[in-house]
């Protein structure tokens, strides 16, 4: 039977008790005294490599000068795959520096184990997934919550400490599975408390319920009659958006009395917000517009006849085109539904175009605890300073974050920006993720940093077990002269 | 943790990586796409579960395998004990002598069920199963040090031979060794047969008792080995010439051996940079490498 300095890893079911100092079956996980460290082959971004020339070889010290006056390194480690120091107070694992523009530069790369860390999904759809608060499952187990709508997407907010230790074992070991997932990536399957069935996959169109969403809403339904109201004149009498938020009519809407539309005698269901303007026409749902209605028809009720004639032209249609019908009064002033016009196949085209393509986007958020940023600097409030200063640049995996306003260095990261298989997860359950800090040697050495750990970034490349991939050319280079390190994460907006 | 499993293709889109726990696997099916996707599909389905039916008879598959033993309920397991029943009155032997060659089978036949192929191949770790259909050849590089990929010969395998699978062991490699052989290259009618093969071969090669070579029992390694407190070569001091000859005299005889018994069809044997061959003419050891196609840097490369 195992000895008492042997752990148990519970990563994969071969269960294997590993000894201090060596490695399970896999050769992934090992025990470094005592602790389960997960111990990947250590990813090096390759600039070069992103430029497209595919294989150069790894460091050739007699290539050929290029042109360029000053170069910055090529190669830049990042902490995949670094392992950790956790929880011991010691310097992290790799402590590299470089020289950039004739600045001597230093990088502290470690992989952070983080329970206190979750995800921030935006789905963009218009379909109403479930009421805020309510609970987001995996698998049967809660893993977080819906949070608010934003303009034409859902947030959820995913994982976090109370979900990862504060519940069941269960509950911690899904949430930890959930997160990793989502951050490799992979499609996950989530289920709000009375509401929607959701597949979410980083930078893949969320699926709901069965059905993949393609666009987001050109606008509300207000915004859409205002956008369109000229190329429909005289093509149609009476349009009517149909949106979950405000359902816009023409003939009243501002836009349409500008235009010297005539008046219908349409007569809507729900609650008049201002002119042509109406809130809650109907349950929020999976159809039309994000509401729960099949027949367009059901949120009108009779027109007026006073003001309404016989083949009167309606057309409706939903703040994506994604639905759409036409309809002509008869002779007793009822809708009919005809073949949509060819004039107004153009103009549901038209909206389709102006709706940008509806995706499930995943940023990591998690807090560098005061252990990491010991493995940084001997006075870890520095750290912080610095990174505040804008004398440290923080980066996960080579890609760039965004670092919150306040105390400690709490980031978010894009999870398509960052490598491959960037993230690991330790039993505990807590999510491993690679976090850079990039600094200038002088302000390393000014800040308490461990000086004598400093290895020459030429030392790790030689070393064995790199993974060497191609830079993320969407990401400012990590090493890149400047002083940009401050929140920039890539505006979608 | 559920899920655990990674399934992907390499980014030359066309070989499938399937990783699961200590499991690694490279495959590659050549035919019209539909068939390879889905192959890939059924491989992907089936790897699912590997882990998990190995681990719930991982007990039985740790122990000394008898002819008069049980035998295990589970295709793969059922694949490594048959594989290693022919030595286990001859030596201690586990079916886990046989985990990687049996795994690449298993999904070589899955794969080779759903779709015709010209070649196809399933890699786990260094352990190879090979379909090849007729008229088709692979050529084989070998690898002296795992932790040093370097060709030190190259083996062209076609389909009117007997062999589909090859493997290599040494005590440099992931699984423990009780010998000195940095590699031990078999060629054989099966990946588990020769995954036993060179286990078997690489333990033979060993001059014991000598003081330059270090050996601890596996289970203070380990706790879990199959080997239990079996001494594992560790390290490997300085050896005469005369010493390399006698060590790959002895692998050899048990080469020769099990080359008579038709359990293989060939075997290199590498120590210090010198290389013995066993068997059919398949190997040449400083065979030029002309029209490689594939390489990769496990214990042996395919082409």
């Amino acid at each position: 039977m195992p000895e008492d300095d042997a752990i148990r890893c519970d990563a994969c079911p071969v269960l294997c008790y590993i000894k201090p100092g060596r490695t399970g079956a896999c050769d992934r996980y090992a025990n470094d005294n005592g602790q389960l460290v997960r111990i990947d082959p250590h990813v090096v971004l390759d600039r070069a490599m992103s430029r497209g020339d595919s294989v150069v070889p790894f460091l050739d010290r007699d290539r050929e000068w290029d042109g360029t006056i000053v170069t910055s390194p090529e190669n830049f480690v990042t902490a995949i795959g670094a392992g950790t120091t956790y929880p011991d107070y010691k310097p992290a694992p790799f402590i590299i520096s470089s020289t950039v523009q004739g600045v001597d530069m230093v990088t502290v790369v470690t992989e952070g184990i983080f329970s206190y860390c979750g995800v921030k999904v935006k789905i963009d759809t218009d379909r109403h997934l479930g009421p805020e608060t309510n609970l987001v499952r995996s698998q049967g187990e809660p893993v977080g919550h819906v949070t608010t709508s934003e303009y034409g997407s859902q947030m959820l907010s995913l994982g976090g400490v109370r979900h990862l230790t504060g519940g069941s074992r269960k509950e911690g070991t899904v949430t930890c599975e959930t997160l990793l997932n989502l951050c490799d990536r992979k499609p996950v399957e989530l289920t709000i408390d009375d509401g929607a069935k959701v597949l979410v996959q980083a930078g893949k169109p969320p699926v709901v319920d069965g059905t993949q969403e393609e666009r987001m809403r050109v606008g509300c339904g207000s915004a859409t009659i205002g956008m369109f109201a000229k190329q429909w004149l005289g093509k149609v009498d009476e349009v009517v958006v149909v949106d979950d938020h405000i359902t816009g009519v023409l003939s009243e809407h501002q836009a349409g009395k500008l235009l010297g539309v005539r008046e219908t005698g349409i007569k809507m269901k729900g609650h008049r917000s201002t002119p042509g303007r109406y809130f809650r026409v109907a349950e929020p749902g999976t159809a039309w517009g994000g509401t729960n209605i099949a027949d367009p028809l059901s949120i009108l009720q009779n027109f007026n006849p006073k003001i309404a004639w016989p083949k009167l032209r309606l057309f409706m249609v939903s703040t994506t085109g994604e639905h759409h019908a036409y309809f002509e009064l008869d002779e007793s002033l009822r809708p009919v539904e005809k073949e949509l016009p060819v004039l107004l196949s153009e103009s549901v085209a038209r909206i389709k175009e102006n709706c940008e393509p509806a995706l499930c986007t995943v940023l990591f958020m998690g807090g560098a605890g005061g252990s990491l940023r010991a493995g940084v600097t001997e006075n870890p409030v520095r750290l912080t300073h610095s990174v505040r200063d804008a004398l440290t640049r923080v980066t996960c995996g080579g890609a760039p974050v965004y670092v919150w306003p306040g105390g400690g260095i709490t980031f978010m990261v894009d999870v398509t920006r960052m490598p491959e298989h960037a993230f690991g997860y330790v039993p505990t359950p807590a999510l491993v993720a690679p976090i850079e800090f990039t600094l200038k040697v002088k302000d390393y050495a000014a800040l308490g940093g461990y000086m004598e750990h400093v290895r020459s970034l030429d030392s790790i490349l030689d070393g064995k077990g790199r993974r060497r991939l191609s830079a993320n050319p969407d990401n400012p280079w990590p090493l890149a002269p400047g002083k940009s390190p401050r929140p920039d994460p890539r505006s979608d907006q | 943790m559920r899920m655990r499993a990674q399934v992907r293709l390499l980014e030359d889109g066309r070989r499938l990586h399937l990783h699961d726990g200590p499991i690694d696997l490279i495959a590659e099916a050549f035919g019209e796409t539909t068939e390879v996707e889905a192959a890939y599909r059924a491989a992907a389905e089936r790897f699912v579960n590997v882990l998990d039916e190995l681990c719930s008879e991982l007990t039985f598959l740790r122990r000394a395998t008898r002819t008069d033993g049980p035998l295990p309920s589970r295709t793969i397991a059922r694949r490594m004990v048959a594989a290693v029943m022919p030595y286990c009155e001859r030596t201690f032997i586990t079916p886990m002598a046989a985990v990687a060659g049996a795994v690449a089978e298993e999904i070589l036949g899955t794969m080779t069920a759903a779709g015709r192929f010209s070649r196809a191949y399933v890699n786990d770790g260094g352990d190879i199963a090979l379909h090849l259909a007729p008229g088709e050849h692979y050529v084989v590089g070998m690898v002296e040090r795992p932790d040093r990929p370097s060709l030190f010969g190259t083996a062209t395998l076609d389909s009117a031979q007997p062999v589909r699978g090859i493997a290599t062991s040494g005590w440099r490699g992931r699984s423990f060794s009780l010998g000195i052989a940095d590699a031990v290259t078999v060629l054989a009618d099966r990946a588990a047969m020769a995954d036993a093969a060179a286990t078997i071969i690489a333990n033979a090669v060993d001059l014991p008792g000598h003081p330059s070579v270090v050996r601890l029992p596996a289970c203070l390694l380990a706790p879990d080995s199959d080997l239990g407190d079996r001494f594992v070569t560790q390290g490997v001091g300085k050896l005469s010439s005369a010493e390399i000859t006698a060590a790959l005299d002895a692998g050899a005889a048990v080469a020769h051996s099990l080359l008579a018994d038709g359990l293989i069809c060939s075997a290199a044997l590498h120590l210090r940079g010198n290389t013995r061959v066993v068997g059919r003419e398949q190997l040449s050891t400083f065979g030029r490498l002309e029209n490689l196609e594939l390489g990769w840097s496990s214990a042996s490369a395919l082409h």
